[in-house]
């Protein structure tokens, strides 16, 4: 970024491993608010989410808006199939505006 | 819960009814898609029903069954024989989980819940068979497209447009937006989604548990706007819901937009966006919008919204009338629904009975009037008596049901033995509206299930001999009922091959019912397989022929006063008549006297009233206009002392097809009669039916007019019989 060449842009992952439902909603609002206070750009990594709904859709467009309301960046790096059948139901890739990998055994 | 299973387990029950119905109707070829809407709707009901009682089970496997009704509905899944089969199947399966809930005892180890699972599987089977979705089979359609012709003011699109927000406790409930796009994706092709998001508050007022979510949603289906409200029907209370028709006129769409809470241009441009209108029919109703506004503030009062759609040609007028159609539809069926009301029968017979007792009170006022001789007294006794006799009648009406309900039950026994017998046969089903008291009504069902049976199994030939008779290879088993003179005829039918007499003599003679060398006329002869261990089946098959029925059928309808008889004619068939009281608690009865003691005739059975002409003390028949009435003299009958009058009179009472006179001393009038059982030490009298106290306090005996005929008919066989061999 060039407002602040001296440091390296600092980047963070987060992988959940939980499903990102009702159930965990509360806790991951909590997590990926946190995330995105902290570091410039957030790599967020949803391979492991085996399950998603409505819940977690929400929370993931919240961290989003955030992200953007604070100048940072945040980024989908990894989709597991229950996120893309969530984000593709509510058409919503590309909002989040992230590459959708899609692994070949699936894609054939 | 309790009582919520209460209400829920009748309800199940009649939906699955309602679902079996439609489901053969569907095998017999209704074209109509509204049956199959019928049982995907009955379905439905269940699924949902269950899932609010929390009864997992029944939700999970009326689910499957559910989806494979879609599939059916869409046309992707033909329906056949064996289709029905495993459906009727299926509904069995839930009966029967309804019944392991109602004893209490559905846990998770219950053996229903594996033959469930199996099933499900099955079911999942006939789904997954099916070509996929989009495929050109759609063969029940549900609305077909209509021909409109495009205005202006008409948008381009032929694709419904929703517009649903989700209120905030959506999720909370258990309910999930994304549940509702997939099973809206089951009833057409969701075309574009615009997910709206504005309504997520800041971070920290943002409650996860909370659903902000918006949807505009372009839908291209051919179901009917009900059907996709019927999609967010567990949410709708709790939602904004907007559903415009294909080719909605614009204005419809700008209503929409001003009416959501977004802002207009971006809702606008979603529309836009998601190809539900153009960038020019937006912009022209906008425009029109304001210039209405402006003209609308010089008016005083606003015109119902309904008048300006209908101004501006918002709405066609064909839709219009389909909606106020399926409206009243609607209404009227809420409306017979509220017509209906759940009375426990203890309540219902505590007021039968009390009736009872007030129609015998009223026939003692009415008494005294009468002896007070006081004009005004007996006018206004006379006028509450009647009154009493309508209440008695609209008491008795309450209990009334029609007996087609139980005789639609047997499609299903027809088509399952039918199948399992190899033959086929058809039911016909003729005055099913024929009404009876309830309480007959329940214990008519066995006894009728065991003639069906027994005639499709031994009535009715296999295909190959029918058609070496010459017969239609369908054989045909009907259910009539009708009312006949006080009681209600019901009629087992069948066109198969009839009684075998010689097979019938030779049993009785094997069972020493009969002497070898006794004679006896045809009905009585083939009256005989009422009679105790009798089977004249020569296989025995796991469905009848097992030498306990008839006589039990008979034990049965006797104990509801009724008679059973069987007519047949070898190679045309076989017809069993059963005759029963319409009613067990009160009848109309006709006085008489004898003496001192006074007899009630139920009046249905009278036919006319004489005097008895001169005739031989010792013969007990006359002669009516040319016919030979047979009679009984209830004097000589019950052994009443005293000498005869000079004059008797004969009541001749009707009982089917046969008649006889029952000659008494006096004859004094109608008279309303609650039946009262005679004690269980009075059982086994012949020719007392049942007792009653009249107005005065004396008791009266109800006659048994069909055990009086009987007497007569058999006492004027035996005198000729006697007198036969000297002439």
């Amino acid at each position: 970024m060039p407002t602040e060449p001296a440091s390296p842009p600092e980047v963070a992952r987060l992988v959940p491993e939980e499903n990102l439902t009702i159930y965990s909603a509360v806790d991951m609002k909590r997590r990926l608010l946190a995330a995105v206070h902290g570091p410039r750009t957030v790599e967020l990594d949803l391979s492991r989410v085996a399950e998603m709904d409505t819940a977690g859709f929400q929370i993931l467009v919240l961290a989003k808006r955030e992200s953007q309301r604070l100048g940072r960046e945040l980024h989908i790096v990894a989709h597991s199939p229950a996120v893309r059948e969530v984000l593709e139901s509510y058409n919503m890739l590309g909002y989040f505006g992230d590459p959708l990998v899609i692994p070949a055994e699936e894609s054939c | 819960m309790d009582e919520l299973l209460a209400v829920f387990i009748p309800e199940a029950q009649e939906q699955l009814a309602a679902m079996e119905t439609g489901l053969l109707q569907l095998e017999n070829g209704d074209p109509d898609p509204e049956t199959l809407n019928a049982v995907f709707r009955a379905a439905h009901t269940i699924k949902g029903a269950s899932g609010v009682v929390e009864i997992t089970a029944i939700e999970k496997f009326t689910h499957v069954l559910e989806n494979l009704l879609d599939k059916v509905r869409n046309g992707e899944i033909s329906v056949g024989g064996e289709l029905i089969t495993w459906l009727l199947k299926g509904c069995d399966h839930i009966a029967a989980l309804l019944t392991a809930v109602e004893q209490g005892n559905l846990d998770s180890g219950h053996p229903l819940l594996q033959d469930g699972e199996a099933l499900a599987n099955r079911l999942r089977e006939f789904a997954g068979s099916a070509p996929p979705p989009g495929s050109e089979t759609r063969t029940v359609a549900q609305q077909p497209a209509a021909q409109v012709e495009r205005s202006v003011e008409t948008a381009m699109t032929d694709c419904w447009h929703i517009s649903v927000r989700f209120g905030l406790s959506v999720l909370r409930y258990g309910m999930d937006p994304l549940a509702f796009l997939r099973y809206l994706a089951s009833l057409g092709q969701i075309v574009h989604v615009s997910t709206l998001t504005d309504a997520l508050p800041d971070a920290e007022e943002m409650d996860p548990e909370s659903c902000y979510l918006g949807f505009e949603i372009n839908f291209r289906s051919e179901a009917t706007k009900e059907a996709i409200e019927h999609v967010f029907e567990f949410v709708r209370d709790d939602c904004e819901l907007t559903i415009l028709a294909p080719n909605s006129s614009i204005s419809q769409y700008i209503e929409l937009i001003e009416r959501l809470p977004e802002e207009t241009m971006r809702l606008g441009e979603i529309l836009v966006g998601s190809g539900a209108l153009t960038q020019a029919e937006l912009e022209a109703g906008l425009a029109r919008q304001r210039d209405a506004a402006r003209a609308a503030e010089g008016a005083a009062t606003p015109p119902p919204i309904g008048e300006i759609l209908i101004q501006q040609k918002a709405v066609r007028p064909e839709i219009v009338a389909a909606a106020a159609a399926r409206q009243r539809q609607v209404t009227e069926k809420k409306a017979a629904e509220a017509h209906l009301i759940r009375v426990q029968a203890d309540k219902l017979d505590h007021l039968i009975d009390l009736v009872g007792e007030l129609v015998i009170a009223g026939a003692s006022a009415n008494l005294l009037a009468q002896r007070s001789k006081q004009s005004a007294l007996v006018e206004a006794t006379s006028i509450l008596s009647r009154l009493v006799e309508n209440i008695r009648d609209s008491a008795l009406q309450l209990r009334m049901v029609q007996i087609g309900e139980t005789f639609s039950r047997f499609h299903r026994v027809v088509r399952d033995m039918s199948k399992e017998l190899g033959k086929n046969i058809e039911l016909s089903i003729h005055g099913g509206e024929t009404e009876l008291d309830k309480s007959v009504v329940e214990k008519i069902g066995d006894p009728l299930m065991h003639l069906v049976r027994n005639a499709m199994d031994h009535g009715i030939e296999t295909a190959a001999v029918r058609t070496a008779l010459g017969k239609p290879t369908t054989g045909c088993v009907g259910l009539n009922a009708c009312h006949d003179s006080g009681s209600i005829v019901i009629e087992v039918t069948d066109d198969g091959g009839g009684l075998n007499r010689d097979r019938i003599r030779a049993k009785a003679i094997e069972r020493g019912l009969i002497a070898p060398e006794q004679v006896l006329d045809d009905r009585e002869l083939i009256n005989l397989i009422f009679e105790p261990g009798f089977s004249t089946a020569d296989k025995v098959t796991n469905l009848s022929g097992r030498g306990v029925g008839m006589d039990v059928v008979r034990k049965n309808i006797q104990s509801l006063r009724g008679t059973v008889e069987v007519s047949s004619e070898t190679g045309l068939g076989s017809r069993f008549s059963i005759r029963l009281p319409l009613t067990l608690a009160i009848i109309d009865g006709f006085l008489v006297g004898v003496d001192a003691s006074s007899y009630v005739i139920p009046l249905e059975m009278v036919v006319e009233c004489l005097e008895l002409p001169d005739v031989a003390a010792d013969r007990h028949y006359l002669n009516l206009r040319g016919e030979v009435l047979p009679f009984v003299r209830l004097r000589e009958l019950f052994e009443t002392p005293g000498d005869r009058p000079a004059r008797e009179n004969v009541v001749v009472v009707r009982s089917g097809a046969r008649r006889a006179g029952i000659v008494v001393d006096l004859l004094q009038g109608e008279f309303q009669t609650v039946i009262k059982p005679l004690g269980s030490l009075f059982r086994n009298l012949r020719g007392i039916a049942g007792s009653t106290i009249l107005g005065s306090g004396e008791v009266a005996l109800i006659l048994d007019v069909q055990a009086l005929i009987n007497l007569a008919a058999r006492a004027e066989d035996r005198l000729l019989t006697a007198t036969a061999p000297r002439s």
